[in-house]
């Protein structure tokens, strides 16, 4: 298995060997349904750590699902759900808490805590979580909000923040927790056109310049082939191709992945 | 019919003790049943239908009877099984209990109204389940659950001549007493009304201004 391939399809077995890099997200015939609608099927894939991957396909084809799973804000029916050699699932809430602990998620919605201020929003988890002191916490945002371009609103409130500035809070406070992994949940989606530039922006920054995993889920197309390392192509609840931005956007294999790249454009 | 203020002046002796009676049922029953009512509030939440079931049941039942019938059948049913309470500490559970069946709707949907987002952040950044409750839920639930308590309180007021009926010494029964006494009507019933108006509506405008406030 060729090293910029990170996916595995076969039923299971260790990690790729021999491209030197660590498998840090795996999934092993996970499915899901919600009702009949049957969501994720069988799925089994890896990611190894440090990689930027972009998961792209029609709505419900199971995309955000993942990221969810990953975030345990959902369970699978079946299967086995490994990060950062811990177990997600099967496993006690106990276990599921210390492996969570490293993985971090963006919204949508950004779902900032109103009642908090900016500071508080990015300094709450680390110091209730993670245990670090109050005055280390808040050094840790301040450097967090110089990084994404907000160092003046320390002591604002969300609601006084315009959408992308949110979104950019809300991605310094999934940094503060020092994620292994970072999952990005079409996070411009709700976003005014001109402030979908800036985040990006960010984004790609970050993915630049720092080890953390990214999974993410995008309409941007030019975002995932800036950042991609590796796009996977969902439909029917399964990865039917994956393979590096450059291939996947100029030369898919797959008629779907055709059909659905024409449609976005 | 003759208004004669001498008799109110006679009554207010007694006024005064009703009326402090009255706010101490009040401030109890609305300690009860805000206390009462955040039990219930979680037994609607716990996990287990062994728990959700019955504490809808009960709820749901204390909700749909009448607060009069439920001071009868405390005051004059449970000392035959042997429980005895004075007249206040019943009227007072009584009123306590009824009202929590309300508060704890009023936590309920001021919880449910926190956006499902919040609940996954709170997750999302592993937050231990005190302070997703207290740092994050409940202050956002509370701009919702304080103003609506504020109107049970209102509520409560007014219901507490009921425990009239029981033989407590407020605000009604000490007219009653009085007019007992001197044969007049008109003067004790009409201050008691007045008490309650000046009581009631100082009461529903800091709710408001609350309300106002909160909604920020």
């Amino acid at each position: 298995m060729p090293a910029e391939t990170p996916i595995d399809t076969r039923p299971s077995g260790p990690a790729p060997r021999g491209s030197g890099a660590e498998e840090i997200i795996r999934f092993d015939h996970v499915t899901k349904s919600f009702g009949d609608n049957t969501v994720l099927d069988d799925l089994c894939f890896s990611v190894e750590s440090g990689k930027h991957v972009t998961l792209i396909g029609p709505s419900g084809s199971g995309k955000t699902t993942i990221l969810r799973l990953l975030m345990t804000l959902e369970k699978p029916d079946s299967g086995l759900i490994r990060v950062n050699g811990g177990q997600l699932f099967p496993a006690d809430e106990k276990q599921r808490r210390e492996v969570r602990k490293r993985i971090g998620m963006v919204f949508q919605q950004f779902n900032l805590f109103p009642n908090m201020t900016v500071l508080r929003n990015i300094t709450e988890a680390p110091v209730r979580v993670l245990g670090l002191d109050k005055d280390e916490a808040e050094q840790r945002a301040r450097e967090l909000l110089e990084l994404v371009g907000l160092s003046d609103k320390t002591g604002a409130k969300p609601s006084q923040l315009s959408g992308g500035q949110q979104q950019r809070v809300a991605i310094a406070r999934a940094l503060a927790m020092r994620p292994r992994v970072l999952l990005l949940d079409e996070v411009t989606s709700a976003l005014d056109p001109e402030l979908v530039a800036g985040v990006l922006d960010l984004l790609r920054d970050i993915a630049r310049s720092t080890d953390i995993t990214m999974l993410c889920v995008t309409h941007e197309m030019n975002f995932a082939r800036d950042i991609s390392d590796e796009v996977f192509m969902f439909d029917g609840g399964k990865v039917i191709e994956s393979g590096p931005p450059e291939r996947i956007f100029t030369d898919p294999v797959q008629e779907r992945t055709r059909d659905f790249l024409g449609a976005v454009r | 019919m003759n208004w004669d203020w001498s008799a109110v002046v006679d009554f207010l002796p007694r006024l005064w003790d009703g009326l402090l009676v009255t706010l101490q049922v009040l401030v109890l029953g609305s300690l009860i049943s805000f206390t009462l009512g955040l039990v219930w509030a979680a037994g609607f939440r716990a996990p287990s239908r062994l728990v959700r079931w019955p504490v809808q049941a009960v709820t749901e039942f204390i909700r749909t009877t009448p607060l009069l019938v439920q001071l009868f059948f405390l005051f004059f049913v449970l000392p035959e099984w042997g429980v005895q309470f004075s007249a206040f500490t019943t009227g007072t559970i009584a009123i306590g209990l009824h009202y929590s069946t309300y508060t704890a709707q009023v936590y309920r949907a001021g919880i449910d109204a926190v956006p499902a987002g919040q609940w996954e952040a709170a997750t999302a950044l592993s937050l231990p389940a005190h302070r997703t409750w207290f740092a994050v839920i409940l202050p956002q639930a509370l701009r919702r659950i304080v103003p609506a308590l504020g109107n049970y309180v209102i509520a409560m007021l007014k219901d507490t001549p009921l425990l009239a009926a029981i033989s407590v010494l407020e605000l009604l029964q000490q007219s009653r007493l009085e007019s007992a006494a001197t044969f007049q009507y008109t003067e004790p019933l009409t201050v008691v009304g007045v008490a309650f108006i000046l009581i009631a509506y100082p009461a529903s405008l800091l709710v408001r201004t609350l309300e106002r406030r909160l909604a920020r």
